[in-house]
């Protein structure tokens, strides 16, 4: 390639790189691509990590932003290699594979050689260097014609074929007597999975060129262990931007009211003559929500994201009471006051919630209708209640009616459903029977779906 | 200080152990001219980035620490309006006994330089000399002060009605710090490059306290880092920064502390931890994992805390 191309090939590069970030869906304006094609200026090219901290800087303005950009950025350097490799190779052949081009990196590697560079990476504790190797392998592999599409079945074949068994000493070549541990081992073939795993999301999803992260890639995290800290984080944000909301609306002249009792009473100092108007201070709106909760196992990997937002809510309104149901519904407000810890609280929870009965299924009906014996003489219309759950009542009676009478009494009713809203009322859930009923109903699965919610909840 | 590694060991005699990401941001802040946006949970060394960077560089470090209910006058410039008014009467007094109003030529020259209030913005802006310009805490502004910074942040300048546009005279190194506690706006972010610190690994922070003080044995310090990694991993309302595991490895210098044992954290645990229930919930998660005190330890121990 001429070097008179290259900062023109970059830049269409770069510009198409930034395109699919956008498609998924980075604010990505031209300033920030001019930005980054300045900066990666500043770096050696041939230093991956360098040139990706380069673009993230540039590219990438929030954690969320980062993660995306580190997925796209991978799959998209996958596909370079692989074009790449397969450009070499048509080189070759018409070259002949013995022309030597003065360029000892374009040559292929062999097995042996490849072998060796693994072993010797492993033995180095490299990661990034076992991750480019784990790239040639997969691509070595994939033009052998080996492959048998299922990814765990590929690592060990590519393993086996490389002779890397833990323990052994390296076999023919012999040059130097590195042990392979297990540790390391292990560490590569996790990087072999994962070569192949892009592989194969690009090979399956041919059809659109670059087939976008799925949704749920980028879903809450919902794996307790995880990272149940990242629920966390976002959720202690939107605590502190529910605690600042009133404050916004202090000072505001608009929409005062006269206290006359105060105005008649300051009246004194004047003899009587109101001349200092009184008003009635405006008072941020601090709602009574209560709050519904389901915990039954079709929203398992929900529950543990909404019991943590409740963790949250109940640091910042005083006026909450919570309620977990599965088939019959129980008030755990007391255990979110006294428990500080998310874990115990959720422990405590399913042993004292006494929430399900017999099959452990979700009965929405019946939860209705406690509800309202237990609770309605308190609903008033200023109360706020939230609904979390999926509206999947297994078959039984939705009660809508009694859902509906709940509703009236409440001023504001919000559902918040941790389906996509494009699998609502398929199979067992009948969430067109409650939302009408509501206020407002969200899917809310992503906490960008919990931020505009919350958004809502705190309109004054 | 040209290079990526310069630019890393500069850091480092200032005293700030950078990692890979932090040393190419900043290096790429002072290639670039652009601002950096440096967002992280409290206590990683935001604000001491910029000191650092400061000191790194040989530049002044102007700091403004944002606040709720910020405004101009208090970041930009305000008008010396008492000095303004002065100038008048004494204009008025001298020039014309007549009492007449006083004519154009005070009003421009009361809208002069001499009368300006420089703030810390304008001063950055001014300056003769290249200086570091720390805005700290920017989430904690409204939104039309960060509207407000847009001008400075891309174009460095200002503009001043009376006077015209200031434009900045050298570039400074703009650092702004937030802890994240409001999405900032769109507008502001296209205008930085972006660095995420989190808490260092073990590594890190061992070289980091070993940094800051220097007499406390390796062992030591690894195993008190590794003890507030622990901490850390809790669900504390406040957890501990980097410069409060400095302070505990300070502390146990001056106590002669030779190992971390239960009964060492439970005396000085409150150096870390600052909350009434955390202390209770680390007391109980942390301590009880630490192995209990050698006879022989506790007389000595005594004996310096006495």
């Amino acid at each position: 390639m001429a070097a008179a191309s290259g900062p023109n090939l970059l830049a269409g590069q770069l510009v198409r790189f930034c395109g699919e970030l956008r498609e998924e869906g980075l604010a990505v304006g031209t300033a920030e691509i001019l930005d980054s094609l300045a900066a990666v200026e500043q770096v050696p090219w041939s230093d991956r990590e360098q040139f990706r901290g380069a673009l993230a800087a540039t590219l990438a303005k929030s954690q969320e932003d980062r993660r995306l950009f580190d997925l796209v950025f991978d799959r998209w350097f996958f596909r370079a290699a692989e074009l790449e490799a397969i450009e070499r190779d048509r080189e070759g052949a018409a070259r002949g594979e013995g022309a030597a081009g003065g360029e000892g990196d374009g040559d292929r590697i062999d097995i042996d050689e490849l072998s060796e560079l693994i072993r010797q990476a492993i033995a180095d504790g490299d990661d990034a260097r076992m991750g480019d190797l784990a790239q040639l392998a997969v691509a070595a592999f994939g033009r052998r014609g080996e492959g048998s599409g299922v990814v765990g079945v590929d690592v060990q074949r590519i393993r086996r074929s490389l002779g890397l068994t833990p323990g052994s000493a390296p076999g023919a070549g012999g040059s130097e007597d590195v042990e392979l541990d297990r540790e390391g081992v292990r560490r590569f073939e996790s990087h072999l999975r994962r070569e192949l795993e892009r592989e194969l999301i690009e090979r399956t999803g041919k059809l659109p060129p670059a087939r976008p992260l799925a949704d749920l890639d980028r879903a809450l995290p919902t794996n307790p262990a995880q990272d149940l800290a990242a629920v966390h984080r976002s959720v202690a944000m939107l605590k502190r931007r529910l605690a600042t909301l009133g404050t916004e609306q202090r000072g505001r002249r608009r929409g005062r009211i006269v206290d006359v009792r105060r105005t008649m009473r300051a009246s004194l100092e004047t003899g009587g003559v109101p001349l200092r108007l009184r008003y009635r201070p405006k008072r941020p709106r601090r709602p009574e929500i209560y709050v519904l909760c389901d915990v039954s196992t079709s929203v398992t990997s929900a529950s543990v994201f909404f019991l943590s937002v409740l963790h949250a809510l109940h640091d910042s309104f005083r006026k909450l009471r919570s309620f977990v149901f599965i088939e019959r519904i129980s008030e755990v407000t007391e255990i979110f006051e006294r428990e500080r810890d998310f874990t115990k609280i959720s422990e405590r929870i399913s042993r004292d919630g006494g929430v399900a009965d017999i099959s452990g299924y979700t009965d929405y009906g019946r939860v209705w209708l406690e509800f309202l014996e237990e609770i309605s003489a308190d609903l008033d219309p200023r109360s706020t209640v939230i609904v979390l759950g999926d509206a999947r009542t297994n078959g039984r009676d939705p009660h809508a009616a009694a859902f509906a009478r709940l509703t009236e009494r409440a001023g504001r009713t919000f559902w918040l459903n941790p389906e996509p809203r494009l699998y609502w009322n398929y199979g067992d859930s009948v969430m067109a029977a409650y939302e009408p009923h509501t206020t407002e109903a969200f899917e809310c699965w992503t906490t960008k779906h919990l931020e505009h919610f919350v958004d809502v909840v705190a309109r004054p | 200080m040209d290079g990526l590694e310069e630019s890393r060991s500069a850091l480092e005699e200032a005293g700030y152990l950078a990692d890979d990401a932090t040393a190419l941001v900043s290096h790429l802040a002072r290639r670039l001219d652009k601002p950096v946006l440096v967002e992280g949970p409290a206590g990683v060394g935001k604000t001491e980035l910029a000191k650092a960077l400061a000191r790194a560089t040989g530049r002044e470090l102007i700091r403004l620490q944002c606040y709720e209910g910020l405004d101009e006058a208090k970041a930009l410039y305000e008008w010396n309006y008492r000095k303004q008014l002065l100038r008048i009467q004494a204009e008025a007094s001298a020039a014309d006994p007549d009492g007449a109003a006083p004519g154009d030529a005070v009003m421009e020259d009361i809208f002069g330089e001499e009368f300006l209030l420089t703030r810390p913005l304008l001063a950055a802006i001014a300056s003769r000399e290249p200086v570091v310009l720390l805005i700290d805490e920017i989430d904690k502004t409204d939104q039309e002060f960060e509207a407000m910074l847009l001008e400075v942040l891309s174009d460095f300048q200002i503009s001043i009605p009376e006077l015209g546009v200031v434009e900045a005279q050298t570039m400074p190194l703009v650092l702004l710090t937030s802890n994240n506690s409001r999405e900032l706006t769109e507008a502001l972010k296209r205008r930085c490059l972006y660095l995420w610190l989190d808490y260092p690994a073990v590594e890190r922070e061992v070289e980091i306290v070993r940094l800051h003080a220097p007499d406390l044995d390796e062992q030591l310090a690894r195993r008190l880092v590794e003890v507030v990694g622990m901490v850390r991993e809790l669900d504390l309302k406040k957890p501990p920064s980097i410069a409060e595991s400095i302070d505990w490895a300070r502390a146990l210098l001056l106590l002669g502390v030779e190992q971390i044992d239960a009964d060492t954290f439970a005396r000085t645990m409150s150096i870390i931890v600052k909350h009434r229930t955390d202390l209770d919930l680390v007391a109980e998660r942390v301590g009880m994992r630490l192995p209990a005190a050698p006879r022989a330890a506790a007389p000595g121990d005594a004996a310096t805390a006495g």
